[in-house]
């Protein structure tokens, strides 16, 4: 019993190993369409070895991802399952480079054109119209269905946003009177505020995602300030306030280059990360180097009987990205 | 068993004679040519990977806290969409692998199918009668760079924010409708409504990669009609006789094996080398940025642009008709793939060249394409190597601003540079290969003569 099984197991790894010998070439048998070509029985081993390599990769992607939280699992799984396809790959260009015959065949491109085709097609087209004798005239209204039907379903697209109506690209949440609050809520004081460094700022109360909301505060001596006369007011105590938005590309700015060492650094400015816009606030806003096209918008201060900043108004100029109506207006007071 | 199946596909079909033909269609063979197959690989592992990451996202920018695994966010306020994929890289089994393979096998899509335009352009294989297959390339090459953006986008994280700051920014600076465009697509002024975010998933999942499906179907189906251009590397291959390997049995294993061979090399890439780590970056609000953020490599030449324009915004008295995002976000991009689209026209006005072309060519055959193409080239890595400034001051301490400067001059002098050496370079390539050409030829002749002759024979 026993020999017997090993006789059947042995029997069919022979069987499976073996190459089976070519067959003769019967009478009557056709021409071989793809040439032959000499056995190689290394690169078939090869082929069959990479192979069964994939094979355990992928059965250990499986069971590395059936444990439970491994460490570097996701390490493991992208080598295993890398390796497993990385070798049926290899396995598949073994078999392209050893195992098939390579043929180098040639042929005729394609025609470059058919005349005789392209006459009757014309001719089609054109016998199909003969019945008709306004031609011009409806081809006209073709076109003119045609665009009337194209504008009419386009039209529910204008569902999707404002079009026509640009106030909220104008609007902000300040105006007179309104506290300046950090990140938690806290009303900032103007005692908060020290030279060289900066701070963030939102209006009390509103909504701090829209752009009009976030600002920059800084302190500069007082005698610092070079600012034209609409604006000379709009610092409070040496504190001045900046929209947070580049105007260039509407960016949060988060750097301020303060002069450290004069002549590495040689104004405060503030700076946007995404193009390096760099705006000097001491002449409220201006733009000194990068692509910004226009000046830093800035919000009036003042400080209220109990210390606190509080906004003066609205900001000078439209806060955000520029588009082709930005000039035309400011922000309402 | 196959005749089995031959004769039952054939009965129901009617497609044998097809197949017997599809089977003998010849490719000619050489190491580029594999490069569009790459990037034909990487996008059926794309719709794979973003299938199974389609399966887990949440597209809402709802307010939520994150109570997840990773402790540093703990408690932190953020969108669900922003959540869903931090739950992807933490809670999903094999969830972050497949995230990193997905952004893996997108970076190396679009390098792909840059290699790709690169290997076409100066082979001049653009030319009659494929200048269809090509313009098809070109914008799946378009449709790509924005599908990559949007995927980029959808993660919701730090970066994609400010990269969604300044696609707005870009959009609104378009003469005469921007803010309206921008409106329309945002749902109003930025960080735009709750709608924006389905709007970017639907087109991402579904809209562009479907277009993309489209335009690669047919850009492939006229590469089988015209069937693909190849080099002469021998008196066998001429403008009317194709050289190649058959499909079956010859090309068949090779290009599954590139096939697996590209996913493969993805999601070891996926596994083994991390990228884009979003928890590192934190959620987005808009009053929040980062220093040194860089976005994918395949938008590293708009960066570029929009920081070497200098700060100007035309105006004509109140009115702004160009802001200054345009210049180099919109305007840049637009200059360069009108010279891609353009050029197959354009080369056949300067050489008066209009005829069928199935060889093609070597760069130095050809020096004027040459050397424009690689003038062009120089000047969009320039511009390109620019956006990268901010980096190169961290690493080797030269000034940002002495950087801009160089690049603003030099993007307008280095490309004539290079066209001027590239052309140089063909045209004396092309005299040493005639000289050697000649030398042999003397040569030959020489030794036929002292055959003829061979008492004079020298001792």
């Amino acid at each position: 019993m026993k020999e017997g099984l090993r006789k059947l197991l042995l029997g069919l790894a022979v069987d499976a190993i073996r190459r089976p010998a070519p067959k003769p070439l019967r009478p009557g048998e056709r021409e071989r369409i793809v040439p032959d070509g000499p056995p190689e029985p290394r690169g078939e081993l090869l082929a069959l070895a990479l192979l069964g390599f994939g094979t355990v990769c992928a059965i250990a992607f499986v069971a590395v991802y059936v444990t439970d939280r491994i460490p570097n699992q996701t390490q493991f799984l992208g080598l295993s399952l890398g390796l497993a396809l990385t070798s049926f790959a290899a396995a598949l260009i073994v078999t392209a480079k050893k195992l098939i015959v390579t043929e180098e065949l040639e042929e005729d491109y394609p025609a470059e054109e058919h005349p005789e085709e392209q006459q009757l097609v014309v001719q089609t087209v054109h016998d199909s119209g003969s019945r008709l004798t306004r031609r011009t005239l409806f081809k006209l209204g073709l076109g003119t269905a045609g665009g009337a039907l194209g504008v009419a379903l386009l039209t529910p697209l204008a569902s999707l946003g404002p079009v026509i109506d640009m106030d909220p690209f104008y609007g902000t949440p300040w105006k007179g009177g309104r506290r300046l609050v950090d990140e938690n809520g806290r009303p900032w004081r103007a005692g908060d505020i020290e030279e060289k460094d900066f701070y963030t700022a939102f209006p009390e109360g509103a909504d701090r995602e829209q752009l009009g909301s976030a600002v920059v505060v800084i302190r500069l001596a007082a005698s610092d300030f070079k600012l034209p006369k609409e604006i000379a007011a709009y610092p409070a105590h040496g504190i001045a306030a900046f929209s947070k938005i580049c105007t260039h590309a509407g960016c949060a700015i988060s750097l301020y280059r303060t002069p450290l060492f004069p002549p590495y650094d040689p104004a405060p400015a503030l700076v946007c990360p995404c193009h390096y816009s760099t705006f000097d606030p001491a002449t409220g806003g201006t733009v000194t180097f990068g692509p910004a096209g226009r000046k830093l918008p800035m919000l009036p201060l003042y400080v209220d009987g109990k210390g606190h900043l509080r906004a003066a108004g609205n900001f000078d100029e439209p806060v955000g990205p520029s588009w082709w109506g930005v000039r035309l207006r400011k922000p309402s007071p | 068993m196959i005749r089995k199946l031959v004769r039952f596909l054939d009965q129901r079909t009617g497609t044998a004679p097809i197949a017997r033909k599809t089977l003998r269609y010849l490719f000619p063979d050489h190491w580029s040519f594999l490069l569009g197959e790459v990037a034909l690989y990487c996008f059926i592992v794309l719709v794979v990977t973003g299938t199974y990451l389609a399966l887990f996202y949440t597209d809402s920018t709802a307010d939520v806290v994150y109570h997840g695994s990773y402790v540093p966010l703990q408690g932190q306020h953020m969108t669900e969409a922003y959540r869903s994929v931090l739950d992807i890289s933490f809670k999903v089994k094999a969830g972050l692998l497949i995230r990193q393979t997905h952004h893996w096998a997108a970076d190396v899509f679009v390098a792909a199918i840059f290699l790709h335009l690169l290997r076409i352009f100066f082979t001049g294989a653009y030319r009659k009668p494929r200048e269809v297959t090509y313009w098809l390339g070109v914008t799946i090459l378009t449709v790509t760079l924005l599908e990559g953006y949007l995927g980029y986008s959808l993660a919701d994280d730090l970066l994609s924010g400010m990269g969604l700051a300044i696609g707005n920014a870009v959009a609104l600076s378009i003469p005469f409708v921007g803010a309206n465009l921008g409106a329309l697509i945002w749902g109003g002024p930025f960080p735009g409504t709750h709608a924006f975010f389905a709007r970017m998933y639907i087109a991402h999942v579904f809209l562009i990669p479907a277009l993309i499906a489209v335009l690669l179907t047919a850009h492939l189906v006229l590469v089988a009609l015209k069937h693909h251009t190849q080099f002469k590397k021998s008196p066998r291959e001429t403008e009317r006789k194709i050289v190649g390997v058959p499909t079956f049995p010859g090309q068949t294993p090779r290009s599954l094996g590139l096939m697996l061979g590209v996913a493969g090399i993805l999601v070891l890439l996926g596994g083994l080398v991390q990228i884009n780590p979003i928890w590192e970056w934190g959620p987005f609000h808009t009053y929040v940025s980062t220093n040194g953020a860089q976005p994918d490599w395949y938008l590293g030449w708009l960066i570029g642009a929009l920081r070497l324009m200098p700060s100007w915004d035309w105006t004509v008295g109140d009115y702004t008709l160009v802001p200054n995002p345009f210049w180099g976000g919109a305007l840049f991009p637009m200059i360069v793939f009108a010279f891609l689209y353009l050029w197959p026209w354009l080369e056949r006005k300067l050489t008066g060249d209009h005829a069928f072309h199935n060889l093609a060519d070597r760069p130095r055959d050809a020096p004027l394409r040459t050397a424009v193409g690689f003038g062009v080239f120089t000047w969009v890595m320039l511009i390109f190597m620019a956006g990268a400034s901010d980096r190169v001051f961290v690493f080797l301490g030269i000034g940002y601003q002495t950087q801009i400067w160089f690049y603003r001059v030099a993007i307008f002098t280095l490309p004539f540079l290079a066209a001027y050496v590239a052309y140089r370079v063909c045209v004396e390539l092309e005299a040493g290969e005639r000289v050697e050409h000649d030398v042999e030829a003397a040569t030959r002749e020489a030794k036929t003569e002292r055959l003829l002759r061979p008492e004079e024979e020298p001792l």
